[in-house]
């Protein structure tokens, strides 16, 4: 095959992040939906990194707007996983199809 | 083949493996795991794009510090009769539908779309660049993302506080309702 | 004078021609290189932990007014390895109901995250295996990563004693982190590089160490990488007398030898790092580089042991009180005078 270039990696975090959308509308633990999150972050990271190399290597913008990712998403976890706390404190179960108190 | 397509295909083997793991595991401490190899992964192809700096921060927040984290959650509302209960809902057929279909789409649109690929040099030096960066076109949002960091960091304690600091003298403790019945149709 | 680079240069380029030879492209020779330097580097780690483990008995026993190891070779210095024999022997009992897979996983990944670390640590003129351009946000990167092990074993081991031990030990590792890290931000800021080698390279003179530019970040850092390390004064999560053995209360055999062999790994890797970054690495006037380099860090190790029979045990919530409430305030205090420092000294 011809060398690696920037589709690889593209379609490589599409790869990802279809696996990561797969597992957000399937898993039942919160947690499970949680990582599956992660993983849909990681992709996007991956093409981010994947442009700043290809298409503009002279300004690394796109490793700058990665790390940006890299912090809002550790944010997100927290809070999420916070809540997730909160959730089995109140309730001793953390499955997602079973939280729906605020369903009309 | 050399060795740098080499590298790249045995990490993204690497990554799609452990990502399928994570999210088709029955236990949930094993999908953590697999999770914490695919990040180790997706550092992996962050030095492949010459971006040593942040392979680093990938693995010092990612694995370190979000993974961590999570596995501390896993501990903390483990059930011991969890390994019996369904670890995914219903729509398993429609949920694999989408996302290949999905996957699809974003393929064929990839293969498609003639990218204006640059051969200019990347930036000498591990972060400086990034340094720079960071303080002078991108210092609005370095400092947003610091209050965010901050915004979080104090929710997440409050949130997760237990209930008798705030004054409710016990949880309520209640079971989850079961979940609804299935329409038919 | 007796300088090993460029023994290391003959045998680098020796598996060049060897490798050339059989036919095999530029890969291979990298390969097989890398491989050497690898095994090169695990034969040092085991003789100086082999080493630390009988010096860490003579020492304790000599500050506690005993002789130590004395029967097995002069001075017991064979002490170490009967131990390591009879830990070999012994029987490899798996508990039942405990997870298989992150039970076996949990010690190799404890050793790996400790071992990998000695690919970018300076041990002489031209010893660096690989001089990265990250080199020491490397370090600190692996170093998060034995958290990951730690609670592997915790959890794996299905005993709640393991389990708080496991936490217990997390939970301090990873508060230590962060003064650590800022420690080393305030020496990164003065050096401008994040490269083990260059950062070795700028303190040749004795006056250029940076411990006389930075004694508050050394402070920190010998205090936060005395708890990274989980020993005494903040060795609670393993102390014997209180959670049995923490997180490797389960472990036997060949397996807490992994676990045991990883903590004296970590404490000789922080010792090294704090030689590269304070003390001017291997720069010294008329030993070989590595020599000055070993008896730097070998007095790192000393100290850190030394901590050990001199404190008393802190409490959990005050080793979490001391580490969020006081170490991490004065880490930024030390980022901002490092500041102010370079902004007027530059002007």
């Amino acid at each position: 095959m011809a060398g690696i270039g920037l589709t690889h990696y593209l379609t490589l975090s599409a790869v990802v992040f279809c696996i990561g959308v797969f597992g957000m509308l399937t898993r039942r633990n919160a947690i499970g939906v949680l990582m599956s999150i992660e993983l849909m972050f990681n992709a996007v990271n991956i093409t981010l990194v994947a442009f700043a190399r290809y298409v503009t290597p002279a300004t690394v913008t796109g490793q700058v707007v990665a790390i940006f990712t890299i912090a809002v998403a550790a944010a997100e976890a927290t809070v999420a996983l916070a809540i997730v706390l909160l959730i089995y404190q109140h309730y001793r179960g953390i499955d997602v199809d079973r939280v729906n108190f605020m369903k009309w | 083949m050399d060795t740098f397509s080499l590298a790249f295909y045995a990490l993204a083997f690497l990554i799609i493996a452990a990502a399928i793991f994570v999210v088709t595991s029955k236990n949930i401490f094993h999908s953590a795991i697999y999770l914490i190899l695919a990040l180790f992964g997706v550092a992996g192809i962050y030095v492949l794009l010459q971006a040593p700096f942040l392979a680093a921060a990938q693995v010092l927040i990612y694995v370190g510090a979000v993974s961590m984290l999570m596995i501390f959650a896993i501990m903390l509302t483990a059930r011991i009769a969890d390994d019996s209960i369904r670890h995914t809902n219903e729509q398993v057929g429609t949920g694999l539908l989408v996302s290949l279909g999905l996957l699809a789409v974003i393929v064929y649109s990839l293969w498609q779309t003639p990218f204006p690929i640059s051969a200019a040099p990347m930036p000498e030096g591990a972060g400086g660049t990034i340094g720079r960066l960071l303080l002078t076109q991108f210092v609005l949002p370095f400092e947003i993302v610091s209050v965010l960091l901050l915004g979080a960091l104090i929710g997440a304690v409050v949130i997760a506080q237990k209930d008798k600091v705030r004054g409710v003298s016990e949880p309520p403790n209640t079971p989850l309702p079961k979940p609804a019945e299935k329409v038919a149709g | 004078m007796l300088e090993l680079d460029k023994l290391v240069k003959i045998i680098g380029d020796g598996i060049d021609a060897g490798i050339s030879a059989l036919g095999l492209g530029p890969a291979w020779v990298v390969l097989v290189q890398l491989i050497v330097a690898a095994a090169v580097v695990l034969i040092f780690a085991s003789l100086v932990v082999l080493f630390l483990v009988w010096w860490e008995r003579k020492v304790s026993a000599r500050f506690q007014m005993r002789l130590g190891p004395m029967r097995v070779g002069w001075q017991g210095t064979i002490q170490t390895i009967a131990d390591a024999l009879k830990l070999l022997q012994k029987e490899l009992i798996t508990p039942a109901n405990v997870d298989r897979g992150i039970y076996f996983w949990a010690p190799v990944v404890t050793f790996v995250a400790a071992l990998a670390v000695y690919v970018t640590i300076p041990f002489g003129k031209g010893l660096i295996v690989r001089d990265l351009n990250i080199g020491i946000l490397y370090i600190l990167s692996i170093t998060t990563f034995t958290v990951i092990g730690l609670l592997m074993a915790g959890w794996s081991s299905n005993n709640k004693y393991a389990l708080l031990g496991g936490f217990r030990s997390a939970a301090q590792v990873v508060s230590y982190e962060v003064p650590m890290a800022l420690a080393v931000v305030g020496v990164i800021m003065l050096t401008q590089t994040l490269s083990m080698g260059e950062i070795v390279a700028q303190q040749q003179k004795f006056y250029q160490w940076y411990i006389w530019r930075q004694p508050l970040g050394f402070l920190i850092y010998l205090v936060a990488a005395t708890a990274e390390c989980n020993r005494t004064p903040f060795d609670l999560p393993e102390a014997d007398s209180e959670l049995v053995a923490g997180f490797v209360t389960e472990y036997s055999g060949m397996k807490f030898a992994m676990f045991f062999l990883a903590e004296f790994l970590n404490m000789f890797t922080v010792a090294a790092v704090a030689t590269t970054l304070f003390f001017g690495g291997w720069n010294g006037p008329v030993l070989p580089s590595w020599a000055w380099f070993m008896i730097k860090t070998l007095l790192g190790v000393f100290v850190l042991m030394w901590f050990r029979w001199t404190y008393p045990r802190l409490r959990v919530d005050q080793l979490m009180s001391f580490a969020w409430k006081f170490l991490l305030p004065l880490a930024f205090i030390n980022i901002v005078l490092t500041g102010l420092g370079i902004y007027i000294f530059k002007s």
